[in-house]
This record gives structure tokens, C-alpha cells and sequence, in this order.
């Protein structure tokens, strides 16, 4: 991995990082990924599960849910007339 | 004077109902001990204003007769389980005035028997971390030995706990999080079955390994907040409904697998003998114990560390400045959210996010991560055929006991193994505890950690009850 590769990763996850934060994740991923990339030589075959899946998908129904519409709104960085508002997206 | 120290959720249940204290009486006595020793401990972020009134409902419930055993038991709530109309901030910044639109189901049900929240607990920034020293409200101090750290991520709510500062606690484990800083304050961690606890209303990290955990002085009191809170819930589709709660498990043979192998190396001298010695007391007991192996076991946590942090990077990318939380400004839709991500992110939670990134991109996904996720059914494979040989699968908790603040911060590696013991547990979903078995020449506390097939909690909370009799 190189800074490149950093700034990428954090464009991706909309992440804005100073140059010494970018270095410091790049010092750090080398240490983790030689950690991790350990699983590259384990061998293994899709898994033998006998165990079935349970289909939780419900009715598309509207269900009433208990929770507070004021404190969803109230909290909204910015607003109008009950509305979320953003910044231009198209 | 309420003898704090030595109650637990049964017998203050039995003296509030004999009207030996009122639940105000006991909340109050708890609030004192949370004025002294919070400002050097750091276990609480935030203690409620209204924990008297919450007690008043609780010694009502007494009057009327519909007390139950958790009914005005004053309680510790991690600070990522959300509370309606509380702060809830997950450690982060970005969620520093983050208030809950609704009550996590788990917190329904204790709200629900009158149960007192005292207050949120500090945890390590989204979860991420065995130390709870990420957290971007300070550090929290182990009570045993103020110099040493908790351990993670829900180290406040073990600290509270430890210090009698509540007498019962929630943390959530994603791996190791509730056993390890069992581990490190000599408690009671129980971390459920995959999908046995709701977890709607959980500020979640990783989806597959996410659960509510209980901490407790005693296993007793682990089994009573279970039992309260593992139910099926529709709204968690991860949840598992009750006619499916069927055990694997064939077997009620008192026979302990021990997984030798794995603690060739990076474990303590002091751990492992106290280990031993641990085992040495089971068979006394009349278990048997057997060599049993785990061949894939040994990449756990790193198979962890690619899945964990693939979940963390889609979880972590709704808190992006537009709906709640830290919304930075910015000349466009972009900048807006590079801005209020990378300010209110801690360091931890960057390297996750972006580690989570790379491990699911283009030319990487194969290699990381869908090879992660085989090796995390090979993993969950081999411990559930050990399971049908034998009851318990036996480890210590952690390889090494609480260590020093500061330690272990520059070197992410080394702060990640802490958990390597935990981990199989978390990617299988089997139930796991943890112990106290002793304490060290340094007065550290020493734990052993069983697991049991899914489902089986009631195999853990027996050999727990044993064991802690016997010491």
C-alpha cells in the first residue's frame, strides 16, 4: 500500500484526512494487513453446513413502531418546514 | 448503611421486598458512591437526572406487588444502547449530541420491570478497541489497580460494576468486549448466543457478531438479566424466534474440552498456571477433562480482523453529517460529509473504516474478505462438532491480565490479540463466559472461559454456579 492508495480508500468512505493522519494509517494498515494475511495460505472448500436458513423476510405491512418523530426532526442539522434540508445533489 | 459490596440482584431483591431499604434508599446509596468515585474512575460519561424518580416507580412496584427480580436495581447502560430521548454516543464525537428516537428492546424489557438506569458508561469509540481507551471522553481506570485499564470495549460499565458504582451492567461484545473487561476487573461476563438478545437498538458495529452482554458479580445475576432479556424480537430479523432455539448439542456428558494446542505460545506464565490450577478444581467437581483440537481456531482474529472491520466501514456510513449528529460545514454535498467524518472520527475508527474499505474493494474482496468469511464457517464447523463430543470448550479469557494505561497503544497488533481467546466465540455465535478464577502475586484478577453449544447458556450458568462455589 502507498499514500495513493490511502487517499483513495479515504475518498471512498468520505473520510478527510491530514497528510500525518494518511501517514499514520499507512504505517499502521502495513502491521495489521501482515497480521491478517495469514489466512492467505489456510485452504478451505465452501462450507459443508447441513444447517437451513430461516426466511425472516415479513408481509410488507405497515406495522406502527413506537419511537419519537420530534426528536428525529429536532435533531436534523438543518431544516424547513419539517423537512431535512441538503445540499444540491444533481 | 446499604452494605453495597456484598448484594447482588437476588438479595437486594429480597431486601427491598422485606423492606429493609427502599429502591430510592438503594439508588441514593449508589449515586454516593458514583459521586466519589466516578471523577478519578471515569466509568460514567453521564449519570441521569432523574434516577430518583426511576427508584419512586420501582418502590411502587413493591406496594403493588408486581415487583420481579430486577425491579429497582440500579443498572450501568453502555453508552451505544440507546435510551429514549438520552444522549447516546458510542464513545464518538460525531454523536456527542446524538438523542435516542426510541428505547433499545433489551432496555424495554428492564424499563419495563422497573429496573433504575443510573447513567451511560465509556466505552471505546464505536466499540472498537479492549482497553476503552479510545473513547474521546477519556480513559477509564480499572478499580482494582487505578493505573491499569479495564479493558474493552465496555470497560466503563466493568468498572462501574467493580466499583460498586451500580449492581448490574450492560455492555454489548462484538469479540471479547464484555469478557474481556470481565477479565481484567474480576467479573461475570456472559455473551449469549448469536441472535438469543435483540439487537434493535444496538449503535451497531458488526451486524454477524453484534450482542448484548451482561456483566455480573456473581453468574446468577448474569442469568438474570438474560433471562429477562432473550427473547425473540421481529423487529431484529436477526433475531432468532423461539421455536428455532434448537440446540446441536446431543449430549449432558460434564466432560470439558481443552484446546491445548492453542496456548503454545503468547500466553502468560501466571495465566496459564492459574489455568491449570482452574482445571485442577473442575475435576474436583466431577467434570472430565479432554485434549480436544481446533485446527482453524488459530486465525480467528484475523479472519475477525477482515470481517469486523468489511461490517464496521458499511455500519460507520451513516453517520455522515446530514440527519443527527456533527454536521461540519461545506461548500458542497461532499466536502460536508469528508468534513464531518474526518473531524468527528477518532483515530481508531478512521483505521477501521478505511482497513474495512480496502479489504472489500476491487482486486481485494477475494483475497480478504470472502476468504474471511470460509474461514469463519470452518471455524464455526470445528467448534460445534468439539461441541458434540463434549458440554464445554474451556480457554482462558485472556492471555494475560489487566495491563498498564498506555500500553499497547502504538502497536495495533498487540492490542488486538488481547481478544484472541474471545474470538471464536463471536464468529461461531456460541454462548461464552467468563469466570474470576483467582488473582495474581499483583492482586490482578486471573479468568477462565467456557463455551457451549447455541442455545445451551443453561450448560454455562451450571458450571459457573459450580465453579464459583468452589473457590
Amino acid at each position: 500500500m502507498n499514500i495513493k492508495d490511502v487517499e483513495n480508500l479515504a475518498n471512498l468512505a468520505r473520510l478527510e484526512l491530514s497528510m500525518e493522519e494518511k501517514q499514520q494509517i499507512l504505517s499502521d494498515m502495513g502491521g495489521i494487513l501482515e497480521y491478517v494475511k495469514q489466512i492467505a495460505e489456510v485452504e478451505v472448500e465452501d462450507s459443508k453446513s447441513s444447517l437451513s436458513l430461516h426466511n425472516a423476510w415479513r408481509e410488507d405491512e405497515l406495522k406502527t413502531r413506537d419511537f419519537s418523530r420530534d426528536l428525529i426532526l429536532e435533531q436534523f442539522p438543518q431544516s424547513q418546514d419539517g423537512f431535512l434540508k441538503v445540499k444540491k445533489i444533481l | 448503611m446499604i452494605d453495597l459490596k456484598s448484594l447482588t440482584i437476588e438479595k437486594a431483591h429480597a431486601s427491598l421486598k422485606n423492606k429493609e431499604f427502599t429502591a430510592v434508599e438503594l439508588a441514593q446509596a449508589y449515586l454516593k458512591v458514583i459521586e466519589e468515585k466516578n471523577p478519578e474512575i471515569n466509568a460514567y460519561l453521564e449519570v441521569y437526572d432523574d434516577v430518583l424518580e426511576q427508584a419512586e416507580i420501582a418502590d411502587k412496584k413493591f406496594a403493588d406487588g408486581s415487583a420481579t427480580l430486577m425491579t429497582g436495581i440500579p443498572t450501568a447502560i453502555k453508552d451505544n444502547i440507546l435510551i429514549k430521548s438520552r444522549i447516546v454516543s458510542a464513545g464518538s464525537k460525531i454523536l456527542g449530541n446524538y438523542r435516542a428516537a426510541y428505547d433499545a428492546t433489551a432496555i424495554k424489557y428492564l424499563k419495563g420491570v422497573g429496573a433504575v438506569f443510573l447513567g451511560r458508561t465509556n466505552m471505546d469509540e464505536f466499540a472498537m478497541g479492549s482497553s476503552t481507551q479510545t473513547s474521546a471522553y477519556g480513559v477509564t481506570k480499572n478499580p482494582v489497580d487505578l493505573s491499569r485499564v479495564p479493558g474493552g470495549s465496555s470497560g466503563g460499565s466493568a468498572a462501574a460494576l467493580a466499583s460498586n458504582m451500580a449492581l448490574a451492567a450492560l455492555g454489548t461484545e462484538t469479540c471479547g468486549s464484555v469478557r474481556e473487561p470481565s477479565a481484567f476487573c474480576g467479573l461475570v461476563g456472559l455473551k449469549p448466543t448469536y441472535g438469543a438478545v435483540s439487537r434493535e437498538g444496538i449503535i451497531a458495529m458488526g451486524n454477524s457478531l453484534d450482542q448484548v452482554s451482561p456483566f455480573g458479580k456473581c453468574v446468577r445475576d448474569t442469568e438474570i438479566i438474560f433471562n429477562l432479556t432473550s427473547k425473540y424480537d421481529e423487529e431484529d430479523s436477526t433475531s432468532v424466534p423461539e421455536s428455532l432455539r434448537i440446540t446441536q448439542s446431543k449430549i449432558n456428558s460434564k466432560k470439558i474440552g481443552v484446546p491445548w494446542h492453542l496456548f503454545k505460545e503468547g500466553v502468560d506464565r501466571d495465566v496459564l498456571e492459574n489455568f491449570k490450577e482452574s482445571i485442577e478444581k473442575l475435576k474436583k467437581l466431577g467434570y472430565e477433562i479432554v485434549d480436544i483440537e481446533l485446527p482453524h481456531a488459530k486465525y480467528s482474529l484475523a479472519a475477525y480482523y477482515i470481517i469486523m472491520p468489511a461490517e464496521v466501514s458499511t455500519n460507520l456510513s451513516r453517520f455522515d453529517g446530514i440527519r443527527y449528529g456533527h454536521s461540519a460545514k461545506g461548500v458542497d454535498l461532499m466536502e460536508v460529509y469528508k468534513k464531518s467524518r474526518g473531524e468527528g472520527f477518532g483515530r481508531e475508527a478512521r483505521r477501521r473504516i478505511i482497513l474495512g474499505t480496502y479489504v472489500l474493494s476491487h482486486g481485494y474482496y477475494d483475497a480478504y474478505y470472502n476468504k474471511a468469511v470460509k474461514i469463519r464457517e470452518k471455524i464455526k464447523e470445528e467448534v460445534m462438532e468439539v461441541l458434540q463430543k463434549v458440554d464445554y470448550i474451556l480457554t482462558p479469557t485472556v492471555p494475560i491480565t489487566a495491563f498498564k494505561l498506555g500500553e499497547k497503544m502504538d502497536d495495533p497488533v498487540a492490542m488486538y490479540l488481547c481478544d484472541i481467546f474471545s474470538a471464536p466465540a463471536n464468529l461461531s455465535g456460541v454462548p461464552s463466559l467468563a469466570l474470576p478464577s483467582g488473582l495474581s502475586k499483583e492482586g490482578l484478577p486471573f479468568s477462565i472461559q467456557f463455551m457451549a453449544s447455541h442455545f445451551r447458556e443453561d450448560l454455562l450458568f451450571e458450571v459457573g454456579k459450580e465453579f464459583e462455589k468452589a473457590k
